[in-house]
């Protein structure tokens, strides 16, 4: 069956979630670099999205993981695909909103299953497929990240306590910007893929590709462009949360965070867990918080991400289920077309109200006074 | 099939320490080793608390030598990697 109005918004849809990705995960990369000052906020996330566009074209081989083993593929439509995205892309502008680094890959899965669940029941979810290719990587990748970061940044300041105070920031900043980078190159690796096969799936769901086929090399760049783009206008909110928020960072701690990031990321989705970026790296900077005596790390903002990273899937599933439930009871074409008519709207709603707060280049580094808002004081200091 | 894999998570733990400590750890031995010589000990001298000196070069060639083996390992460390990466992701088209 083959309905190409509802295949475009779909695509145009998922194209979209791509763009909330980049946004909602700049941070992951980029926030040490521009806690520490080691690149201004602007060339950083400039960085970072040629990165991810880049890291698009890198691999393809998690590109379909998100669906296949997840939900059984054959009671997957155009509809519960579209359904899913809405419910991914709510979350994400969400969570963008409290500034809270939760994961995008789970804000996906989490919508996809609910409309699926809406769509067909639970017995189309592959339950044993969810728990241990999500649940327990994101449960494990987190710790197994912090205790990487803190090994590596305590043998940094060990090795290097001879330099001078000033010699060693100087010195871990160049590496600092090394590590970021091969950080914002494994998200676009990643994450782009995500897409791509969320994309993948609605062709062959439509008949237009064969069950099998890989990512046509125009879905390929799309999503590149789009996850780099998102990335360029920057996530300030999460930055902020992930420099800031957690743990005061300093440059040899950065660079230990992005390389135990950039390790664990590349060398899970080796073995083929396509886990959360996002996880990976607040955990990563807990590391760094615990591995550096007189650290501290506030475990009040890591419980509040922590609460959110559990209500993701949850949640995006129930968003995902209600989408679906609209444009089932509305039918066709023009239900689709409702739902993306309210996403649309809800998300005008989320950036209006993010105006009130705003943080871009200029207050992302303002002292952390307890929340994502900065006081609207040290804004000139901030932007020197 | 079993709800984890064993296997994948130890050698996740020990490659990432690995990759992920390591190879930062001997960027701060080549800083180190940057840091041998003359100039840096005039300056770390100079001021009781290290001062705020951004002198990162000491002047000894062997450290200078050494430092640049390090930090080419790294690069070709990085530089494998993607390779690894991308002939990995793209396999020959199955039939």
């Amino acid at each position: 069956m083959s309905n190409d109005t509802v295949l475009v918004l779909v695509v145009i849809t998922a194209l979209a979630f791509d763009f909330t990705n980049g946004f909602h995960d700049t941070g992951n990369a980029m926030a040490t670099s521009i806690a520490t000052g080691a690149l201004p906020p602007r060339v950083a996330v400039a960085i970072s999205g040629v990165l991810n566009f880049v890291g698009a074209f890198l691999s393809l081989a998690v590109a379909a993981t998100i669906a296949s083993g997840l939900v059984a593929t054959g009671d997957v439509t155009l509809t519960v695909v579209a359904a899913g995205l809405a419910g991914g892309i709510i979350w994400n502008l969400l969570t963008w909103l409290f500034g809270i680094p939760s994961s995008s890959s789970h804000a996906l899965i989490g919508g996809v299953i609910g409309s699926t669940m809406a769509a067909a029941g639970g017995s189309a979810v592959l339950w044993h497929g969810l728990v241990s290719k999500v649940v327990l990587p994101a449960v494990l990748s987190p710790v197994i990240a912090a205790l990487v970061a803190a090994c590596g940044t305590w043998l940094l300041y060990r090795i290097t306590r001879s330099l001078t105070e000033g010699g060693r920031r100087h010195g871990f900043r160049i590496g600092q910007i090394g590590s970021a980078c091969v950080v914002s190159l494994a998200h676009g690796t990643n994450d782009a893929q995500k897409t791509m096969g969320v994309i993948t799936l609605a062709l062959i769901a439509n008949g237009t590709l064969t069950a099998g086929s890989n990512a046509p090399v125009w879905v390929i760049v799309c999503c590149a462009l789009a996850i780099s783009i998102g990335t360029y206008l920057g996530g300030w909110r999460v930055i902020r949360t992930l420099g800031k928020g957690l743990v005061e960072i300093e440059s040899p701690q950065g660079m230990a965070a992005e390389s135990a990031s950039a390790a664990v990321i590349l060398l899970s989705s080796t073995f083929g867990y396509s886990l959360s970026t996002t996880h990976v790296a607040t955990g990563s900077i807990i590391g760094t918080g615990l591995g550096k005596k007189g650290a501290d790390v506030r475990w009040s903002v890591a419980g509040r991400m922590a609460t959110a990273w559990v209500f993701t899937l949850p949640s995006a599933a129930i968003v995902g289920a209600i989408s679906y439930g609209i444009a089932y009871g509305v039918g066709g074409t023009f239900g689709v077309i409702l739902v993306l008519i309210l996403l649309a709207a809800l998300s005008g709603f989320i950036y209006w109200r993010s105006r009130a707060t705003k943080v871009d280049h200029n207050n992302v580094n303002s002292e952390w006074t307890g929340g994502v808002s900065p006081d609207k004081v040290p804004v000139e200091t901030a932007a020197a | 099939m079993s709800w984890i894999n064993l296997t994948a998570l130890w050698k996740i733990i020990v490659f990432g320490l690995i990759a992920g400590a390591g190879l930062p750890a001997l960027f701060a031995g080549g800083l180190y080793a940057l840091s041998l010589g003359p100039k840096t000990a005039r300056t770390a001298t100079a001021g009781a608390d290290g001062g705020d000196s951004d002198v990162l070069v000491g002047g000894s060639v062997v450290g200078m030598v050494l430092a640049a083996i390090a930090f080419l390992v790294i690069l070709a460390a990085i530089g494998w990697s993607v390779y690894e990466i991308y002939t990995l992701g793209h396999p020959a088209p199955k039939k």
